[in-house]
Order: structure tokens, then C-alpha cells, then sequence
């Protein structure tokens, strides 16, 4: 008895992590996805509930991704921490792209492997969808305590792809409307807004006060 | 007499309570006669007949909650939902209709006399959208070649252009910093294509009239082309003899031609054109989200009649 209990908790630990705000986000985090399933077979989502459940899973991915990536931002302003929870969000943004694409795999194309290929080679907003979606694989694999320490420094730089793959995720939004609505543009706003707050920070650190003898290095060099 | 409406709205919502009760007597009255409700147009709570036609197809029709909750109708906003939220401001009596250009008789048309005594047909038609959704659809209304006949073409007349009302207090859509087109909407056949029997004028749709977020009170409906070319809301009818400029051309030439011929081959950029699904997720079961796709036909399946429209064209040219 008290054993099950103690196996269930740890697998619980191992999937969710043993921080409970932590464990509060994933189980939160993942609702969205869960209510639009649910009202989809419960036929809840309109005339097209496949096309609203495949745009609501993508939209949350975007949102997730601008949400870690405010993360450092917020701090560096004088907001509260949350670098804690960045895996966790970074996570839920992976999640919702993976199950975004496998919602345009299995029931948007019926696995239809030449429509597949077909779309991802010549429709530039599903190529630079998947983009997105590749990017985010190596970091999502890395999301984890042996693969930092194991990375190291490098483990930073690898995740400095997470850069390109929010700006192709609403780089893919924009390219997927046929007018020029404002909601892909405010996402796409808010991730130049926070990609330039980065570079930013990192042109200050790189060629603001330095020593006089490598100020003229750098000049000499350019 | 089977008149049918959503069922999560009353009647008594729509219309007032007096006009509403009077609709009851009318049908009682009209039922006991054994007399029609042969009123084509006019006073809301008419009920529209119309003669079968061999031109419908005997495909499951789209449910009604469906064909006027899913709409494109940027006057009204540029989700699908927003027609069916927004047109209900707009003001569709009386409505008068422009027609101009190469035609012996120029005017301002009242709708109902532009109409007057042509037999109201009911047509179930595919229509297949650009974006690769399709509905079934059964339309009320007439030939257009009936209408452009009382107008009297020229013989130098080659193209019929068309135009959707232009009114931002009533079309949210028109106003505002983010305006998704130039207004008016603009749309435009052939002569030939125009003339053909299958294009029609609709007024109304499931035997009641139109919808406003469907197009109310007229609207074109072309089932061989994508949906985008049957332009709703109709003030303006203008017969030329140059290709009118579309309103989706006029946005991005690249990707909208002024043909628009439903055609598997022929890919738009965002979206492929072989497969399409078919809307009708509240039916039941899981079938919205697991519905299959299915594969699109040339001409939507019109090409048996349209098809010599077109000899010796190159589609993929003239998209
Ligand atoms: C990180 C990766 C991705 C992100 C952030 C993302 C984001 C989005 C967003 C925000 C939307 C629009 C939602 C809306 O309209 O409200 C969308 C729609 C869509 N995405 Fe993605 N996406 C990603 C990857 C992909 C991939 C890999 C594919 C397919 C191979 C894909 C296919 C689609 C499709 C088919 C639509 C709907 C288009 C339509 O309705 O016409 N996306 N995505």
C-alpha cells in the first residue's frame, strides 16, 4: 500500500517535477489543450472544429513561447523572478507545438504523407511552421537536469535557438492570414519587442564600457 | 409548409410580437386556402417558395446553424464568427440596386421590381471555398440571366461587375484602423459565365430569406467558382466591356485570379486545392473532427455544364 503510493509519487515527481507550483503550471498549463479535445468530440467548436482546435493548440504554443521568453525581461525591468518555471513553460510551448502538428497530421491530413510533403515543400507558411517545430525539438530533449550539466556553456547557446523558433512561430502566423488582421501582429510585436530587448542587453554588454586596450582591439579589428 | 430557423432562437426574438403573430395567421390562413405564400419579397416573416430544380444535387446538406455561423464576410469582420455576431445592425429594407454601364436600361433599381414575377427556384449547390472547407447549401432564387435580360445588355457588353453595399455605421468591418480590403467588395463574371443557368441570384437559403451574415437580401451565388466569387450584399450591377479588377486580385494578384474556376490542379500558395472538408461539425458523433477530407472536383462538379465555357483556355494560366 504505503509502497504504491510512494512508486506513484515518484512517477508523478519524475513527469511533473517535485516543485508543486512547478507540478501547478503543467497540470494548468495543459487545460487548454484538454478543453478544446473535449469540446471538439463533444462538437462544441462550431461548424469547423477540427480548424479551431489545430489554430487553438497553435496559438497556445506562440503564447507560451512569448510567455518564456519574458521570462528574463521581466526580471532585468524589476518584475518578479520567474526563471524557475521557464523550463516548465518552455515545455508546455514544445507540448502544444508537438500536439499542434500532429493535429494537422493525423486529422487535418489523414496522414496523407504526399499532401504532407507536398504542403511542407510548397506552402512557405507550413515550411516555416515546421521550422519552428524542428527547432524546438533539440531544445525540448535538453530540458533536463543531466543534459544541463552535461551541456554546460554550450547548453546556453543551443537554447538561444529558442530566438528563431518564436520568430518563425509568428513569422508562420502572419503568413498563414489572408488580410491583415491585428492578433498576428501583436504576437509578432510582442517577439520583436522581446528579441530586441535581448540583443539589446547583450550589444551593451558586448560593446558598451570596456578597458581602453580592447576598446581598440575591437576597432582595430572591425 | 416546413419554415426553419435555429432552433436557439425564437421567432418571437426576431420579430416583433405583432408581425410575428400575424406570420401565423398568414400560414394558417395560406395552409387552410391551400394557396402558396407566394410573396418573393417584402415584409420579414415571408416564407419563400420555390420549384425544385434539376441543377441540385442530392448531397446531405450543410445544417443551417452551420451554413450561418461559418462565414466569410469581411464587411462584418474577418473571423468566421464575426458575421453571424455583427450583421444584425444592418438595415436590409428597402434596398435599391445600381445598374449601369452597357445596358439600355440604366437605373436605381428597387430590389423587388428588379424581381418582380421571376419564379423563385430552389437550387442545393456545393460551394467549395478557397481555403479548402466546402458546404451544400439550398439556395433560394433566380436565374441572373433573367435579371440582366430586363436590363437590356449592349451587344458591346463583355463583363458584369459587381458591388457589395458600402456602409461602415451598419458594417463594423469597414471601420476602424485594420480594414481587411479596399471597399466596395468588388466582383465580376464573364457575359457568358453570367448568362449561364447555373448562376443565380439568391435571396434566400434553406426556404427562408437570406440571412444577413449570409449576404441578405441578394446575393450571387456561382457554384463552379470559389466562394469568394459570389459577392453578397449586391448594390451595384455594372455591365463593361473590360475586365473588372476584383477585389481579392486588387489584394494580392499572386494568389486570387479573376477566374477562380474550382480546380484541383491548381494550388493556391497557402493552401492545397486537391482535398477539401466538409463543414458540417454539429451533426454528430465525432465526425467534425475526425471527418475525412475529400478530394475536390474540377468545376466543383459543375463541369459537365460549364466546362465548354472554357475550351481551349489554360486554366492554370487563368486561374
Ligand atoms: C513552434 C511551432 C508552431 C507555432 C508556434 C505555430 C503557431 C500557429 C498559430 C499561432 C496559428 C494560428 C492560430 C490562429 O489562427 O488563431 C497556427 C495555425 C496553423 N499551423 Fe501552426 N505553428 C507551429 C508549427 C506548425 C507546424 C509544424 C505545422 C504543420 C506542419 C503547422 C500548421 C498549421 C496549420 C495548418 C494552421 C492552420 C491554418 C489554417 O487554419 O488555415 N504549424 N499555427
Amino acid at each position: 500500500m504505503a509502497r504504491a503510493a510512494q512508486q506513484r509519487s515518484m512517477v508523478s515527481r519524475v513527469v511533473l517535477g517535485s516543485d508543486p507550483v512547478r507540478r501547478a503550471i503543467y497540470i494548468v498549463g495543459m487545460v487548454p489543450a484538454v478543453w478544446y479535445f473535449y469540446a471538439g468530440i463533444n462538437n462544441q467548436l462550431g461548424a469547423d472544429p477540427l480548424n479551431v482546435l489545430e489554430r487553438a493548440l497553435g496559438l497556445w504554443a506562440l503564447r507560451f513561447l512569448v510567455a518564456g521568453l519574458a521570462i528574463t525581461p521581466l526580471r532585468r525591468l524589476g518584475g518578479p523572478n520567474f526563471i524557475r518555471y521557464r523550463r516548465a513553460i518552455g515545455l508546455l510551448a514544445f507540448y502544444y507545438a508537438a500536439l499542434h502538428l500532429t493535429t494537422y497530421l493525423v486529422l487535418d491530413q489523414g496522414l496523407d504523407l504526399a499532401a504532407i510533403w507536398a504542403d511542407i515543400v510548397k506552402r512557405p507558411y507550413i515550411t516555416v511552421g515546421m521550422l519552428a517545430f524542428i527547432v524546438l525539438v533539440p531544445l525540448a530533449v535538453t530540458s533536463n537536469g543531466p543534459s544541463i550539466r552535461r551541456l554546460g556553456a554550450r547548453w546556453n547557446s543551443l537554447h538561444r535557438l529558442v530566438y528563431i523558433a518564436a520568430a518563425a512561430g509568428a513569422l508562420h502566423f502572419i503568413m498563414l492570414v489572408k488580410v491583415w488582421p491585428l492578433e498576428p501582429l501583436i504576437y509578432a510585436a510582442l517577439v520583436a519587442g522581446l528579441l530586441l530587448f535581448r540583443f539589446q542587453a547583450y550589444a551593451r554588454k558586448r560593446w558598451a564600457p570596456q578597458p581602453a586596450a580592447k576598446r581598440e582591439r575591437t576597432r582595430s579589428a572591425s | 409548409m416546413i419554415i426553419r430557423r435555429p432552433p436557439d432562437i425564437r421567432a418571437s426574438e426576431i420579430t416583433p410580437k405583432s408581425v410575428y403573430l400575424r406570420r401565423r395567421e398568414f400560414l394558417g390562413g395560406a395552409a387552410a386556402l391551400g394557396v402558396a405564400a407566394a410573396l418573393p419579397f417584402g415584409p420579414a416573416w415571408a416564407a419563400l417558395t420555390a420549384a425544385k430544380s434539376p441543377f441540385s444535387t442530392d448531397e446531405p446538406q450543410t445544417p443551417l446553424k452551420d451554413v450561418t455561423s461559418y462565414n466569410n464576410f469581411y464587411e462584418f469582420g474577418t473571423d468566421k464568427d464575426d458575421p453571424a455576431k455583427n450583421a444584425h445592425t444592418l438595415t436590409t429594407t428597402p434596398w435599391k440596386i445600381k445598374a449601369d454601364g452597357l445596358i439600355d436600361k440604366p437605373a436605381e433599381y428597387d430590389l423587388d421590381d428588379l424581381i418582380k414575377d421571376i419564379a423563385l427556384e430552389e437550387r442545393i449547390y456545393r460551394m467549395r471555398c478557397v481555403e479548402g472547407w466546402s458546404m451544400v447549401i439550398p439556395w433560394v432564387g433566380i436565374p441572373l440571366a433573367s435579371v440582366l435580360k430586363r436590363l437590356e445588355p449592349q451587344s458591346s457588353a463583355k463583363y458584369v461587375a459587381f458591388e457589395t453595399l458600402v456602409r461602415p455605421s451598419e458594417m463594423p468591418g469597414q471601420k476602424g484602423l485594420f480594414q481587411a480590403l479596399p471597399w466596395p467588395y468588388v466582383e465580376g463574371l464573364r457575359l457568358d459565365e453570367a448568362m449561364h443557368p447555373l448562376t443565380i441570384l439568391a435571396i434566400g437559403l434553406y426556404g427562408e430569406k437570406l440571412p444577413n451574415q449570409n449576404g441578405a437580401p441578394v446575393r450571387l451565388v456561382v457554384p463552379w467558382k470559389y466562394g469568394f466569387k459570389s459577392i453578397k450584399s449586391i448594390v451595384r450591377i455594372s455591365l463593361t466591356d473590360s475586365q473588372p479588377k476584383i477585389s481579392w486580385e486588387v489584394a494580392n494578384a499572386r494568389e486570387y485570379g479573376f477566374y477562380s474556376n474550382v480546380n484541383p490542379d491548381v494550388s493556391h500558395p497557402r493552401w492545397s486545392q486537391a482535398t477539401e472538408r466538409r463543414i458540417g461539425g454539429s451533426t454528430g458523433g465525432l465526425g467534425g473532427l475526425f471527418a475525412k477530407r475529400h478530394p475536390t472536383l474540377i468545376f466543383n462538379g459543375y463541369g459537365d455544364q460549364v466546362a465548354k465555357l472554357y475550351d481551349g483556355m489554360d486554366l492554370k494560366k487563368n486561374f
